[in-house]
């Protein structure tokens, strides 16, 4: 079931959540609603299930328009970041919901409805559970039960609103794979929504980046990480250090390397982005601070934060005490045995310069 | 008094008649309670509009309001002269000296209790359940029944009993607008209040130990559903 999603425009007062929003979702396809809170990318998820109604534009399932159907004739399964399962059932009469409220016509048999949940519980891995209670399971097991019973009224299409944002770390890594798998089984349609690049990058097939009620870009997550169509996106997909530069006929110096802006930059006061782990770190020779070295400048290391597979160094730079964030892996860290206050120069390897005035 | 003269006592017809209208009263006053509560409960929670604020604050007045004077008022608008007796004259009934008055105050008076306990339950309810119901298919009518009641049962129970333990006991505002026709409108706090004045304390005693009886029962009943509605809503709590 393909979506789409024409000049859709949505405002809660004075707020603008959407503004004039189009979006195509092939069938089949994982895609992911990326953005900081605030962003519209919940409201846009509304609008497809139908539990909002935009102001103007519309919406259209495999070319149906469905902007004016409930949320009741739409057949989707919605997933809400707290769940929001029926505490007083059973964990199977939750998934049997949806079954059991449907006009007589149309209800499947009582047989019918026990064999479809068993089939949905064991799909999840907690056929094991059915006599519980919500209150009684774990996040992780509640949001499957959740997803379980979402399916089970078979779909057109998934959609998942912040999924993993209530369950710690280690669950919603978990969780997410298990996503992933579970769509290449079923390829229904889905969307979710999240504020995490991490599980943008990892679960979705393409990525939408949303900002302010707007669509920034949209595409594959490698598309998106390594092409980013503007500052926004960049930023948004990583961490990334912020350096004031001066641009003169396209191009801006840092240290003492010449790095070009993108086509069209005007000349001026620009901000150069430069991704933590692009930042080389060498110590100074003697004698050569300013010889084989040439594109390198000096800077004092601030802090050292020696966690984790990569190691965070804060750097100050010499010429300006900006502080600038470098990230090496353990073995470069070990080799170079840098410390708290020591003299080194550093080399940005790339450098992205927007057009657009930041 | 030995037994004998305790059973006439109590089961003399005018005190019979009044054990019935007050329990039935009661009984009836916090049946229209638990439906009228709910439903101001619902549009207090569920609706914006204006003048709110000063509908949720009039919601207590009775309990604020000294009950004598609660009867008073209602007395005077129910009479066949007030504003709202004058009205129901033409089509026959008659409220102010009446069972009917009865039920009325007795419903005037426990309105809060219903109110007061429903009204949080609602405003807990997640609006994402409802909504989780609905993409579901469910209709407005099937997720009310579904979903939302077995929600509010328990505090929409606690609220009745309230309102009718209330109403039970009630005094002041019923034996105003009451009339206290014996064997008609007279109810049996009246009654032994009755017996006080004439000096018969242990007619008094008599009445009031049967009344004890009967509300202890009434309320051990009601305790006891509601225990179990609590246990059936623990397993999901």
């Amino acid at each position: 079931m393909s979506i789409s999603i024409q000049q859709v425009r949505k405002n809660f007062g004075n707020f603008s959540a959407l503004n004039d929003v189009s979006l195509d979702i092939p069938s089949g396809e994982l895609v992911a609603l990326l953005g900081p809170s605030g962003c519209g990318k919940t409201t846009l998820l509304r609008i497809i299930a139908g539990l909002e109604t935009p102001d103007s534009g519309s919406i259209h399932f495999h070319g149906k328009d469905t902007t004016h159907e409930d949320v009741r004739e739409r057949q989707v399964g919605f997933v809400f970041q707290h769940y929001a399962l029926f505490r007083h059932m059973t964990v199977f009469e939750n998934v049997a919901f949806g079954l059991r409220v449907r006009p007589k016509q149309t209800r499947p048999s009582d047989a019918e409805i026990r064999s479809r949940v068993q089939e949905l519980l064991q799909l999840v891995q907690l056929d094991w559970l059915a006599d519980r209670y919500p209150p009684q399971l774990s996040g992780g097991q509640r949001q499957r039960i959740a997803l379980a019973r979402a399916l089970a009224v078979e779909p057109r299409v998934l959609l998942l609103d912040e999924p993993f944002g209530a369950l710690d770390a280690k669950v919603r890594k978990e969780l997410r794979r298990w996503l992933r798998r579970l769509h290449d089984e079923l390829h229904v349609t889905s969307v979710f929504v999240t504020h995490d690049q991490e599980e943008a990058l990892e679960v979705a097939d393409r990525i939408v980046v949303m900002n302010k009620g707007n669509i920034e870009q949209i595409g594959t997550p490698e598309d998106v990480y390594q092409h980013p169509a503007n500052a926004f996106v960049y930023q948004f997909l990583g961490n990334v250090n912020h350096y004031q530069v001066q641009v003169s006929q396209g191009k801006a110096q840092i240290g003492h390397q010449l790095f070009s802006a993108e086509k069209g930059a005007q000349d001026g006061l620009a901000t150069a982005f430069i991704r933590p782990h692009d930042i080389e770190i060498s110590k100074p020779t003697r004698g050569n601070v300013r010889g084989k070295q040439d594109a390198a400048f000096k800077a004092t290391v601030s802090h050292v934060l020696p966690v984790g597979p990569l190691v965070r160094v804060e750097l100050k730079v010499s010429d300006n005490d900006r502080i600038l964030e470098a990230e090496l892996s353990q073995e470069k860290y070990q080799a170079l045995a840098i410390k708290q206050d020591d003299e080194v120069l550093i080399t940005p390897k790339r450098v992205r310069i927007f057009a657009e005035p930041s | 008094m030995d037994w004998q003269q305790f059973w006439h006592t109590v089961t003399t017809p005018r005190v019979v008649a009044s054990y019935r209208l007050t329990f039935g009263a009661a009984l009836i006053g916090a049946i229209i309670n638990a439906g009228f509560g709910l439903l101001t409960a619902w549009v207090l929670t569920r609706y914006q509009f204006p003048g709110k604020r000063l509908i949720d604050a009039l919601v207590d007045l009775p309990f604020a309001l000294p009950t004598a004077v609660a009867g008073i008022a209602l007395t005077a608008i129910y009479s066949t002269n007030g504003w709202v007796g004058s009205l129901l004259a033409p089509y026959g009934i008659k409220v102010a000296f009446t069972p009917l008055g009865v039920v009325v105050a007795l419903t005037f008076i426990g309105l809060p209790f219903v109110v007061r306990t429903v009204q949080p339950v609602l405003e807990d309810l997640e609006q994402e359940v409802e909504e989780a119901a609905a993409s579901l298919g469910a209709s407005r009518w099937q997720t009310f029944r579904k979903i939302i009641s077995p929600a509010i049962f328990p505090a929409l129970l606690t609220g009745f009993s309230l309102a009718f333990a209330r109403a039970i006991g009630e005094y002041g505002s019923v034996i105003f607008i009451a009339g206290n026709m014996p064997m008609k409108s007279e109810i049996t706090p009246l009654l032994i209040i009755t017996k006080l004045e004439q000096f018969d304390y242990a007619g008094a005693t008599a009445i009031a130990v049967v009344m004890l009886v009967i509300s202890f029962v009434l309320l051990l009943t009601i305790n006891l559903l509601q225990w179990w509605a609590n246990q059936r809503n623990k397993n999901g709590a």
